[in-house]
């Protein structure tokens, strides 16, 4: 099967590469190093490979590689060392107690993101059903709705 | 000791919490190396059949392909599993572990065939190419129907081959038949639990190499780093030349605690001499590792008119699956846990567990515990309904309380705090505010569970742990630990207690933990044990060292070694603080004077025999935690879903050394468990129905409720400062916590997990007729 070169913008780094057509974004990722980016199931049901993409999250997982050409990917680490909400957000994880054994931790500082910045308010409902696509097995949610409801309220003010 | 904590009982961010926020920390996934192949294992297309032979020519022949190997190839393919016990235990207590089937297919999915290929691709190719000639077998799938005579035998070993029993123990106290001639009121009950996936979102797998030494080295997500022995043995080799350099785990929940893909990995990397990546599919993590065991409970309980209960006698069939693993020891825990956290005079348990040819079940969070406290605790409301009383009131009136026994007449030494967990957890549902009959239409009900899980583990296994601290001379700290970090905080709480005992920084003690050969063993992470036998032995350790600063201190400050304590990175006089010196002029004092900055210590649980499992008596574990839940459901009567709206828990945590960490293992075991009532595996005669997240439904953030989290702090554990273990009495009693108010909202009481929508539905339906 022949392959296909795509160029993409991961993290501010141009990346080009020859990739298999069915290749998804999420291993695309993690074949260039970006490890931060986790498998959880590659079905698209536990949102640990979220990133965003073209400025909208999406669950890598599910989306080709090869659609990716031409685009820009951010990852939760990339973010992290320009983008302040990110950084708030990191912190809050690290200070609210919000990070067990920190898989789905990525994946779920970028569903917050995503939510504050589509103007999501401080309302622990709200914040449970934007990451109600991104599972954790430690937590129980509660202290990751603290952290993301300290920030988004932070960020109304 | 002083109350006086700079560090202890504060919400610590953890030593590793930042490189997880950032997304540094790497897990087993996260490691490639020169020359690195890919592992695939082959697996069993049915759930019992007979394999007559195995054909890998073209699988070899397939160009790329590095190894393709069976059982033959396997040095020694069956042992004798042991979990970093410093004793053999022996009996039906230590699983068989084969590596690779050979015989009889004990379940679907066993693996049959190893193959080390370029990509992952041609890795599964070559497993396509494998050819293996099955004969079909009927199998067994109920474990009742495995004890029956003339069952069909699981498996085709030697010492397993002859019945599919497993082991049988029993509990005899008082008289259970008279008490129940003398009953004023009888509850009698069939109870069903199902398996459980643990379903970390980090699915097993790493990577292994021959390093320059000739030493396997491997790099896994595991619970249990002593496996290195196991793996030496299957191996062939000297235990000094296998080595387990673990990563912190993407969650264990005691999915983790047997072997995974560690022997594969190691087998493969011998066979190619090349690095090897072996890492499961979710699909494949669903299938084949092992489960919770399902349960059948029939449970007869007796109580005077008043409450009180007489007699409690239960009967525990265990379903252990195709391959015992731990199912020796988790029974142990159903059964000593059957009675419920009761005072009660007469009981008997008997307890059976048997193979079948389902996925085999072992450690799951909760270890036995909560299948027993699933099914006590809705007998206890029953018995409460029948007699009028309130939820509360039965369990106040036969709840163990300090000096009372338990049901092999062992007199706990740490404090039990039920009565007190019960109320607050109850009353603080009752202080939300009066119940509603209904909220958006849908019925409301309040429930209430309490339980007791052990910390430590069984204490015949004559547990110990060991940790080495060295003193750098800048007066930092490295802790060297073999314990395994799953998400709890392991590692990270040890770290605050040598701070703590130091008066410095948490920052300036650094961990190096989980490897073989430079870490002393901690033992597993398993069993609610880290924080009471490693925190001990950290203690144990630091106490050392302090010992030795404090002196030279003394002797710097002129002053006696008594009136100087270590604060603020200073050694100073207790009664008069600007009088000091900095700890790291101490530190270089004592070297040179030639004096070790560096200890090892060992910390030992108590040590018992193993118990006369005919007539199981006296202490089973070191000590016990307690814990409340108090939930409030909502269920449409229309469809029979139900949401669980609130919960209010109560824990006696003896002391919370990691506030964050432990409210944060509270939560987490509440939401778990809150999992076991709904989820599903859809097991169908040894084939998994659920094979992904779509399917095996674990809770979301919808799904979880508002958790209001009560700590008690009654100083009343075995552990460093107090403390008692949480992770795994974390998830008791929150499932029949919302079962019972399921009831308490619609009048009917499901003894059947998981609750279905259609069976409440139903349920209500019959009800309503």
């Amino acid at each position: 099967m022949s392959e296909i070169n795509i160029t993409v913008t991961v993290n501010g780094t141009k990346i080009n590469a020859n990739v298999k057509p069915e290749m998804n974004l999420l291993k695309f990722l993690r074949s260039q190093g970006f490890y931060d980016v986790k498998c959880g199931c590659e079905m698209g049901d536990c949102g640990t490979c979220t990133v965003i993409f073209n400025g909208s999250s999406v669950k890598s997982c599910i989306t080709l590689a090869a659609q990716a050409d031409g685009g820009t990917v951010w990852t939760n680490k990339g973010l992290g060392e320009v983008d302040e909400l990110t950084q708030k957000l990191q912190k809050a994880f690290v200070e609210h107690g919000s990070i067990q054994c920190g898989f789905c931790t990525p994946g779920m500082i970028i569903a917050g993101k995503a939510y504050i910045e589509k103007g999501g308010k401080p309302d622990r409902n709200e914040i449970k059903k934007a990451i109600s696509g991104n599972l954790c097995r430690c937590t129980g949610y509660k202290k990751i709705v603290d952290a993301i409801y300290d920030v988004a309220e932070q960020m109304s003010k | 000791m002083s109350a006086m904590f700079k560090l202890v009982g504060k919400p610590a961010p953890r030593h590793d919490a930042w490189a997880k926020a950032k997304g540094d920390q790497l897990y087993s996934d996260d490691f490639t190396m020169p020359g690195m192949l890919y592992g695939k294992a082959l697996r069993s297309k049915y759930p019992a059949a007979i394999i007559k032979s195995i054909d890998t020519s073209k699988a070899k022949a397939l160009p790329g392909v590095h190894a393709v190997l069976t059982a033959k190839d396997v040095p020694m393919n069956v042992e004798i599993s042991k979990f970093g016990q410093m004793k053999d235990v022996g009996g039906g207590f230590e699983g068989l572990y084969k590596v690779l089937a050979d015989g009889k297919v004990r379940f679907k999915g066993e693996a049959i065939a190893l193959v080390a290929a370029e990509t992952e691709e041609l890795a599964e190719e070559a497993c396509r190419l494998i050819e293996v000639d099955y004969e079909v077998q009927p199998g067994v799938f109920d474990p009742e129907e495995a004890l029956k005579p003339g069952a069909y035998i699981v498996s085709s070993d030697e010492g397993e081959n002859e019945s599919n029993l497993i082991m049988e123990s029993h509990i005899n106290k008082g008289d259970v038949e008279k008490a129940f001639a003398e009953a004023d009121v009888i509850v009698e009950n069939e109870y069903r639990v199902p398996p459980v996936d643990h379903a970390y979102l980090e699915t097993e797998g790493g990577v292994a190499w021959v390093d320059d030494n000739g030493v396997i080295t491997m790099r896994v997500g595991t619970q249990v780093l002593e496996h290195y022995r196991t793996i030496a043995k299957v191996m062939g080799l000297p235990q000094n030349k296998v080595r387990n350099m673990s990563v912190p785990m993407g969650g264990g929940f005691g999915g983790k605690e047997d072997i995974t893909v560690e022997t594969f990995l190691c087998l493969l990397a011998n066979a190619t001499k090349r690095p090897v990546k072996m890492v499961w599919s979710r699909e494949e993590s669903l299938e084949v590792h092992s489960k919770r065991h399902p349960e059948i409970l029939r449970y007869k309980t007796a109580a005077t008119k008043d409450g009180k209960i007489t007699a409690q006698k239960v009967e525990i069939i265990m379903d252990g699956g195709g391959y015992k693993l731990l199912t020796g020891w988790v029974q142990m825990y159903s059964t000593v846990n059957a009675p419920g956290c009761y005072n009660i005079p007469n009981v008997k348990v008997d307890s059976y567990s048997a193979l079948t040819n389902n996925t085999p079940s072992s450690a799951n969070r909760g270890f036995g515990c909560c299948q027993a406290n699933f099914a006590s605790e809705l007998q206890m409301d029953e018995l409460a309904a029948k007699l009028g009383m309130s939820p509360l009131e039965i369990r106040l009136k036969n709840c163990l309380r300090n000096g009372d026994e338990i049901c092999t007449g062992f007199i706990p030494q740490g404090h039990i705090a039920l009565e007190e967990i019960a109320k607050k957890a109850w009353e603080g549902l009752e202080a939300t505010g009066p119940k509603p009959d209904y909220v958006d239409g849908k019925k409301i009900g309040r429930g209430l569970a309490i339980g007791m899980m052990s910390y430590g583990r069984l204490t015949f296994m004559h547990d110990s742990s060991r940790v080495g601290l060295r003193i750098e001379l800048d007066g930092s700290v490295t802790l060297r630990a073999g314990v395994p970090d799953l998400g709890g905080g392991q590692a990270s709480v040890l770290c605050q207690i040598v701070a703590e005992e130091l008066g410095i920084p948490m920052e300036k003690v650094h961990p190096y933990i989980m490897d073989t050969h430079l870490t002393p063993l901690c033992g597993t992470t398993t069993a609610t044990r880290q924080l009471y036998m490693s925190g001990n032995a950290a203690l144990v350790t630091v106490k050392v060292l302090k010992e030795r600063i404090i002196k030279k201190a003394a002797e710097m400050l002129d002053a006696k070694p008594e009136e100087v304590q270590l604060i603020n990175e200073k050694a100073c006089l207790i009664n008069n603080p600007l009088k000091s010196v900095p700890f790291v002029q101490v530190v270089g004092a004592l070297s040179n004077d030639g004096v070790e900055l560096f200890h090892e210590g060992q910390f030992n649980a108590p040590f018992t025999d193993v118990p006369n499992l005919h007539d199981m008596k006296g202490r089973i574990w070191p000590d016990f935690t307690y814990s409340a839940h108090a939930v409030e459901v909502a269920v449409d009567e229309e469809t029979g879903k139900f949401e669980v709206r609130k919960v209010v828990l109560c824990y006696d945590v003896g002391k919370a050394i990691n506030k964050n960490s432990c409210e944060g293992q509270l939560e987490g075991g509440c939401v778990y468990n809150q999992g076991y009532v709904t989820e599903n595996m859809g097991w169908e005669n040894g084939i998994t129905k659920a094979r992904s997240f779509a399917e095996y439904l674990i809770p979301t953030a919808v799904d979880a409720p508002e958790i209001e989290t009560i700590m008690v702090e009654s100083g009343g554990g075995l552990g460093p400062y107090g403390a008692k273990g949480v992770g795994e009495p974390a998830d008791n009693s929150i499932a029949p916590a919302i079962v019972n108010a399921i009831y308490d909202a619609v009048g009917v009481r499901l003894k059947e997990m998981p609750v279905t929508p259609e069976k409440l539905l139903k349920a209500i339906q019959e009800k309503n007729k």
